[in-house]
């Protein structure tokens, strides 16, 4: 397995904090991994960087076979080149349908002019209705957005971001507001995805987590605390005390 | 593969049924302005009317390009009447340029030797910038003798001027109200600088006598009215099928996301600048077209039209009709612009108080902005709403909560469900 992306040596502070302390991150192709940490320890920031939304101070962050340097490219093109981000609050097009958002997702050329002269392909309808199987949406098609369910919403996110056919996919909290059988369902849904491509997951809860099974990164105070599996990263004196210490 | 029903490619008439009412309206209104007027009909409908309804219609087409850069975009551009006014200059100086070398071909005829270019060229020039106290060409009448070069202008001009400024202001990131006051500035700018003497547009005089047409001089004013109405009411059937066609696709779907929610359409891997530089340079050269119309048929445009002010109404009559679909941006930009006419044209009855007359020559401008601030509290579908009302649709429940966190977001009363 070679790597997919490389983060190293990577700060950033705001007004003088440091949210980002000398972080250094590595994921390989088709690896599942789950983000850990208690509030602040710079879970989100770290999907900003990666992301292209935060400019680091200092440090490199390279993608890919060739070893691009994300640092330099615009947002869209980090997204173009593979690199899909679930938000912590559902972000939807809400005034538009399910098939909408989907289809505006799904990968395709990116330019104006290609959009404008668009016409989707069968090929292309098809596509949709399955990914509107898989997060269980085929009946909400033509419906709103807006209409959505908070799960649903969620879900619809999901399937936005395997429209996208991303080769490294972070998501933000993915299980916030959802039943536990959706939960589940959820588990499963990234799970599969992780068997294609790399998958980053942020998460708090740790029962989630656990259903997960892979290997574990704990943040604390923008650096990598520890890594490994979770029941070893729980037995970690350090991250004990980070977690139940205050 | 489930049994799920996607939306069937239908011709573009039957999935947009409002464009083939608005195409067919126009059409009879066209044909029955034609019946009525002076020019080929039966006299009920005055000249001047016609010349009224005329410049209406190209109202009507700046409103659309409004509505595609506000309300499906997001971008509250106050810099569209500009782009109007720039169309109409370029327009405005082939036929002041044309015109006159006809009178001064005329007036140099009598002359016992034939005139030199040089003699004919200088004649032209002391008739135009007598006003301004010159009488040489300034480089930027260069192309003003040639009709397809100055047609060319009417697009190139405010175009070019649209993808410079939008792809500066764009590109650093501006949006929202900073925007808005940018765009502003470009068009006091562009204004103030039109008023001084030596910017080549004869200053303050601007260009005049524009509603005669060169070469026509023996057609009255009853048929180039009406010439230019036409031309006027297909431009605007033209301009809604663009409109439409661009809004209707992915496109559409792409833009209308930006105005709600333009960082997660940048994660999408959307360029959302250029998506907003495309569509902001495509409405000013639909609001050249429009400006290249409206000009003749007033007669003369002066720098005070390219003014913020008239930027600000363009937003209001949008916003009266109703963001966010085309119907309303032309229902708005008619409604308005003709009972301002009404009230201004002095017809409107005065309302005597006892101890004060109401003149709404004065009063129309309170009256305007009282409704536009009613218009945004308590109905803001506007006038385009009636046809929810007409039709039965309903809008979203969503608790006061807007479609997206951007500044330009649909808001909960402005969307359907």
């Amino acid at each position: 397995m070679s790597t997919l992306l490389e983060v190293s040596g990577v700060s950033v502070s705001f007004d003088g904090f440091k949210a980002i302390n000398n972080l250094s991150f590595q994921i390989a192709d088709a690896e599942l991994r789950a983000v850990i940490g208690p509030n602040g320890a710079g879970k989100t920031t770290f999907m900003d960087i990666i992301t292209g939304k935060t400019r680091p101070d200092e440090g490199r962050v390279v993608y890919g076979d060739r070893g691009d340097s994300l640092l330099k490219m615009s947002e869209s093109k980090i997204a173009q080149a593979g690199i899909g981000r679930k938000f912590q609050r559902p972000t939807v097009f809400e005034d538009q349908s399910v098939f909408d958002n989907l289809m505006m997702a799904l990968k395709k050329t990116r330019g104006p002019l290609a959009v404008l002269f668009f016409k989707p392909t069968k090929d292309d309808n098809d596509k949709v209705a399955d990914l509107a199987e898989q997060i269980g949406l085929s009946g909400a098609l033509h419906r709103k957005s807006g209409e959505l369910s908070h799960g649903q919403k969620q879900w619809l996110e999901i399937g936005m971001l395997l429209a996208q056919d991303p080769r490294l996919l972070l998501v933000d909290e993915p299980a916030a507001g959802m039943t536990p059988a959706e939960r589940e369902h959820t588990t499963d849904i990234l799970r599969e995805a992780a068997k294609t491509r790399a998958v980053v997951v942020v998460e708090h809860d740790m029962e989630f987590v656990r259903r997960l099974n892979c290997k574990v990164t704990v943040l604390h105070e923008g650096s990598v605390l520890a890594e490994g599996s979770l029941d070893h990263v729980t037995k970690n004196q350090q991250v004990i005390e980070v977690y139940l210490g205050r | 593969m489930t049994d799920v029903s996607l939306p069937r490619r239908e011709p573009f008439a039957l999935r947009f049924p409002s464009v083939m009412v608005f195409v067919a309206i126009l059409a009879l209104f066209t044909v029955g302005v034609t019946i009525l007027s002076e020019g080929f009909g039966i006299g009920v409908i005055s000249t001047s009317f016609v010349k009224t309804l005329g410049k209406t219609l190209c109202l009507c087409l700046v409103a659309l390009a409004m509505d595609l850069v506000w309300g499906y975009c997001g971008i509250l551009s106050l810099g569209h009447m500009a782009f109007f006014g720039l169309g109409g200059y370029a327009i405005g100086m082939w036929l002041m340029y044309a015109r006159t070398e006809i009178i001064v071909l005329e007036s140099l005829a009598a002359a016992p030797l034939p005139p030199t270019p040089q003699e004919v060229s200088d004649g032209i020039a002391s008739q135009i910038f007598g006003v301004v106290g010159a009488s040489e060409f300034p480089p930027i009448w260069a192309f003003a003798h040639s009709l397809p070069l100055q047609l060319l202008a009417v697009v190139l001009v405010p175009g070019l001027l649209a993808l410079v400024f939008g792809w500066l202001a764009f590109r650093s990131r501006v949006t929202g109200v900073y925007l808005s006051i940018l765009t502003q500035a470009m068009t006091l700018a562009l204004s103030l600088h039109l008023f001084q003497n030596d910017s080549g547009l004869r200053g303050n005089n601007g260009l005049s006598g524009l509603q005669n047409l060169p070469g026509q001089s023996d057609v009255s004013q009853d048929i180039v009215s009406l010439w230019f109405f036409w031309g006027s009411a297909l431009a605007l059937g033209l301009g809604y099928l663009l409109c439409a066609w661009i809004v209707s696709g992915k496109f559409g779907s792409v833009i209308r996301a930006i105005r709600d929610d333009e960082a997660r359409v940048r994660f999408l891997g959307y360029p959302v600048e250029a998506f907003k530089l495309a569509i902001f340079t495509v409405t000013a050269v639909i609001a050249g077209i429009a400006g290249a119309l409206y000009y003749p048929q007033a007669g003369i445009i002066n720098p005070a039209e390219l003014a913020p002010i008239a930027s600000i109404y363009l937003a209001v009559w949008v916003a009266i009709g109703g963001r966010g679909r085309l119907y309303g941006a032309v229902i708005g930009a008619a409604f308005v612009s003709l009972v301002s006419t009404w009230f201004t044209g002095g017809q409107a009855p005065d309302i005597n108080l006892g101890f004060y007359t109401i003149s709404w020559v004065d009063w129309w401008t309170v009256l305007l902005g009282l409704s536009f601030v009613c218009v945004t509290l308590y109905a803001p579908k506007g006038i385009g709403g009636l046809v929810d009302i007409l039709i039965d649709r309903k809008g979203p429940n969503r608790h006061g909560a807007d479609l997206g966190p951007d500044q330009g977001a649909l808001r909960e009363q402005e969307a359907d469900k």
